[in-house]
């Protein structure tokens, strides 16, 4: 019902000799409820799957479907009470201008709510804000709050999927843990399917229970994360990638490295 | 052995109009060639502490210390221009994003021959033959390229490699890493920080690397200091991380989400008021 | 809005970090604003100037010590400070200082007319052009920039002759001419503003393109054309000093400062009082429009609270 199923998918930028593909044949399928992860670095193309699937990128081509439906070139209005998405810099996803209480009642506004004043209160207490976070500007909150602010605007509609790019990337190491947590609580008391993005493996193992790795716009992987975990990757792209993530480690041979 | 770096009691204040706000307070250590590393979340003061000893930081912000001393020379009492001639000859600094700290509108030659002549007042030809070695001590294959290449062209990693020479020319005691790979790619980090492991091992400088990243600044540095609301609660030596006995310590190692050890919940940070109440931990050895 | 509770005072509540309403948030952040302005000691200078400016218009008739229109030929050219005339007569033996007081009137009114016309007609083209993008853009800023290209004088001339002479008409050339800076600027702020991400988070809830560049994009353009038109003040009054002196703009009898300086053209070298006096006062409100122009920017630069 919220199952996610990308085919052939090719995302790209430009035209002609300025193309750039940002996504190659991409394929996987999430199935209702699950949560999967896209690992990769910066330029894998992983977020830009996740844009390409609510419509913020016109040029891509291939199959996406989301509940069995197919998706096409515009999202019809009902999508974004469906699928929403969490970014990354929670600097940058509100607006300076608008205080909590101004997101959150635009958003309920926008997709047609009448207990506006009910559910804003609602919404913060969900994300573990209270009352007296309501009325203040995104220059008064920490990073973590604004991240709170961002989770509680994507749950607003009573969407079903959730997308969630690079999510605790931009927060310290603390505030990490309770964003996840929250995340984690969130997905299991409203049976949420998440897809997420990262390059952090670590937070995408504790997160997930399948992960795609990325290489320049191709999946080069999909397995579970039990295999992640026992270190048990086939690609050497993944193998890679694991090594990097368990701390420093003298590189041998310094020139190969680009 | 004197240490190279010296510091006792640093404060840094900066006026607000809520009051007066301390980001540092009372952080006090000493540096020998080795490699030390400041961790710390946002706010902690680590980064403060580095632009502090180099002295970069504008009034109305003050530094204050009971002691600040390189070389056994005070530092505090130096004028500006007896600090250029630290910064950059003495003590280097290399930040966080080569996109922000290497100039756009300049050659990336002309950009490390001006930082030499700048110190060594060499002429150009030797300029340019020490700035091509000190681009093949980073391992950039085809340093005559890179020279008359801007920094546009870079990728973060070779972006930061030569930040790294650009720093290093000037032979410095000390080098100051302000999280010099956290913009990088995971991939790439590891060969940015051999190089700087390298360079800091051959030439018998001292490190100070500063990171949010406590797991890679244990892995990387001899000792690190735990810095929290502008103090240092706990000092440890490298390898022994898991031993650490604070609760900041603790609860931050707790609170990562680990590849090698599943949890079902983190264990979030329970922030107790009486760490940034007690007195700062002395780094000094 | 509740206000302060027991024991709480004003100040406390305007700086508190929990706001408890829309409007207390709102005036917490206009009085966080009024504090960094008042900070800058050369804006409160310009801002006291252009209140002085307000009250001067407003309580003319109380203030003038003489009638400005009134002629007294026996009485023309005296100096300063003969005669009960502070700042001495004009040619027909009018009350310069009486006069200066009317004419901030009709400075006034320039002013804020054009404040009005240009920086909102740049606003709508400028954040249409750069939301739109593609042909819209491309139309709109050729339109700029024809009337970029037109010289305000010869732009003033060919509505005196079409329309007739007078300040509205002035006023009209002035503005069709001050239009498009702005509307480059809005239209430069919208590009940057429409890749971010908060945007693009708004798509997401279904809003349309209207709503996008109203409630989203015209907020954070606003800040800078208000520092701009305060910025371009002192030019708007100089300009319609310009058409007045060159009898484009008010009419005689009619105490426009430009105007004034014209008719004391003739006299300067003997009667210098009779064009210096409008013209110190046109400088003197140049001058505070400039000061606080760039006390304003310092407020409204939305740099605060990064990290």
């Amino acid at each position: 019902m919220s199952d996610l199923e990308f085919n052939d998918l090719n995302v790209w930028f430009g035209e002609d000799h300025d193309r750039v593909d940002a996504v190659r044949n991409a394929s996987f399928t999430v199935p209702s409820g699950a949560s999967f992860g896209l690992v990769g670095e910066s330029g894998s193309g992983k977020s830009t799957i996740l844009r390409a699937l609510v419509g913020l990128i016109p040029t891509w081509s291939g199959s996406i479907r989301v509940g069995g439906v197919e998706l096409g070139k515009k999202r019809a209005r009902g999508f974004f009470k469906d699928v929403q998405m969490v970014f990354q810099d929670p600097y940058a996803s509100l607006h300076p201008r608008h205080s909590v209480d101004a997101v959150l009642g635009e958003t309920l506004k926008l997709h047609g709510f009448d207990d506006i004043d009910r559910r804003i209160g609602k919404l913060l207490a969900d994300v573990g804000l209270g009352p007296a976070f309501r009325f203040r500007y995104p220059h008064q909150l920490s990073g973590g709050q604004r991240q709170r602010v961002a989770v509680a605007r994507a749950l607003a509609p009573e969407p079903s999927v959730l997308l969630l790019d690079e999510p605790t990337s931009a927060l310290d190491v603390s505030v990490q843990a309770e964003v996840l947590n929250l995340l984690a609580d969130l997905r299991q008391q409203r049976q949420l399917t998440y897809l997420m993005v990262s390059h952090n493996l670590a937070v995408v193992a504790h997160m997930c229970d399948e992960i795609a790795v990325m290489q320049n716009g191709e999946i080069v992987e999909v397995m579970g994360v039990k295999e992640m975990r026992a270190l048990q990757p086939v690609h050497p792209y993944t193998r890679h990638l694991l090594e990097s993530s368990m701390g420093y480690k003298p590189v041998e041979d310094l020139a190969a490295v680009k | 052995m004197s240490p190279l770096l010296d510091i006792e009691n640093l404060r840094v204040t900066f006026p607000t109009r809520q009051g007066e706000f301390e980001a540092v307070r009372g952080v006090s250590f000493t540096l020998g060639r080795e490699r030390l590393g400041i961790v710390g979340e946002s706010g902690s003061g680590k980064s403060m502490t580095g632009r502090a000893i180099l002295r970069l930081i504008r009034p109305p912000g003050r530094i204050e210390a009971d002691r600040m001393e390189l070389d056994g020379r005070d530092m505090l009492g130096m004028s500006e221009k007896q600090m250029q001639g630290v910064r950059g000859q003495k003590i280097s600094m290399v930040m966080q994003d080569p996109k922000f700290s290497l100039n756009p509108v300049m050659r990336i030659g002309e950009q490390i021959i001006e930082i030499y002549r700048f110190h060594t007042k060499a002429p150009r030809k030797a300029a340019w033959a020490k700035a091509i070695e000190m681009l093949e001590a980073v391992s950039i294959r085809d340093p005559e390229r890179v020279m008359r290449a801007y920094p546009h062209e870079m990728s973060g990693g070779m972006g930061q490699r030569i930040m790294i020479a650009m720093m290093l020319v000037t032979e410095p005691e000390i080098l100051i890493a302000d999280e010099p790979t956290s913009a990088l790619d995971v991939s790439v980090q590891s060969s940015v920080l051999t190089i700087i492991d390298k360079l800091v091992r051959e030439r018998g400088m001292g490190l100070i690397f500063i990171s949010h990243d406590l797991n890679l600044v244990a892995s990387f540095c001899d000792r690190v200091l735990i810095m929290y609301a502008g103090r240092i609660v706990e000092v440890c030596e490298a390898g022994k991380l898991h031993e650490a006995t604070h609760p900041y310590t603790r609860g931050l190692l707790n609170s990562l989400p680990r590849l090698d050890a599943p949890q079902h919940r983190l264990q979030a940070l329970t922030r107790d008021p009486a760490w940034s109440l007690d007195p700062s931990v002395s780094g000094r050895k | 809005m509740a206000g302060p509770m027991q024991g709480q005072t004003w100040r406390d509540w305007l700086m508190t970090d929990t706001p408890t309403s829309r409007n207390h948030a709102r005036a917490s952040a206009f009085y966080h604003g009024w504090l960094t302005l008042r900070a800058n000691h050369m804006a409160m200078i310009g801002l006291g100037i252009l209140v002085f400016l307000l009250l001067v218009a407003a309580f003319a008739p109380v203030l003038s010590p003489h009638d400005p229109f009134v002629q007294d030929l026996a009485g023309r050219l005296r100096p300063p400070g003969t005669d009960h005339h502070l700042l001495g007569t004009d040619s027909l033996g009018r009350d310069i200082l009486s006069r200066l007081i009317y004419g901030s009137r009709i400075t006034l009114y320039i002013v804020t007319l054009v404040a009005l016309i240009a920086p909102i007609a740049g606003l709508l083209v400028g954040t249409i052009a750069g939301y739109a993008g593609g042909w819209a853009d491309a139309i709109l800023m050729r339109l700029t920039d024809i009337f970029l290209a037109f010289p305000r004088l010869v732009l003033a001339l060919a509505f005196v002759a079409a329309l007739g002479a007078g300040i509205e008409n002035a006023v009209l050339a002035i503005s069709l001419t001050a239009w498009p800076p702005y509307a480059r600027i809005a239209r430069a702020e919208t590009l940057t503003i429409r890749s971010s991400d908060f945007i693009s988070a708004v798509k997401l809830q279904g809003a349309g393109p209207l709503r996008i560049i109203t409630k989203h994009i015209w907020p954070l353009c606003i800040s800078s054309l208000i520092v701009r038109v305060t910025l371009d003040m002192a030019g708007v009054i100089l300009a319609a000093a310009g058409l007045g002196f060159l009898g484009l703009g008010a009419q005689p009898p009619s105490p426009e400062w430009g105007a004034m300086i014209s008719e004391g053209r003739k006299f300067i070298l003997d009667h210098w009082w009779v064009a210096t006096m409008p013209g110190l006062a046109i400088f003197t409100v140049s001058l505070a429009f400039n000061l606080l122009g760039d006390g304003l920017r310092d407020v409204l630069d939305p740099k605060e609270g990064a990290g």
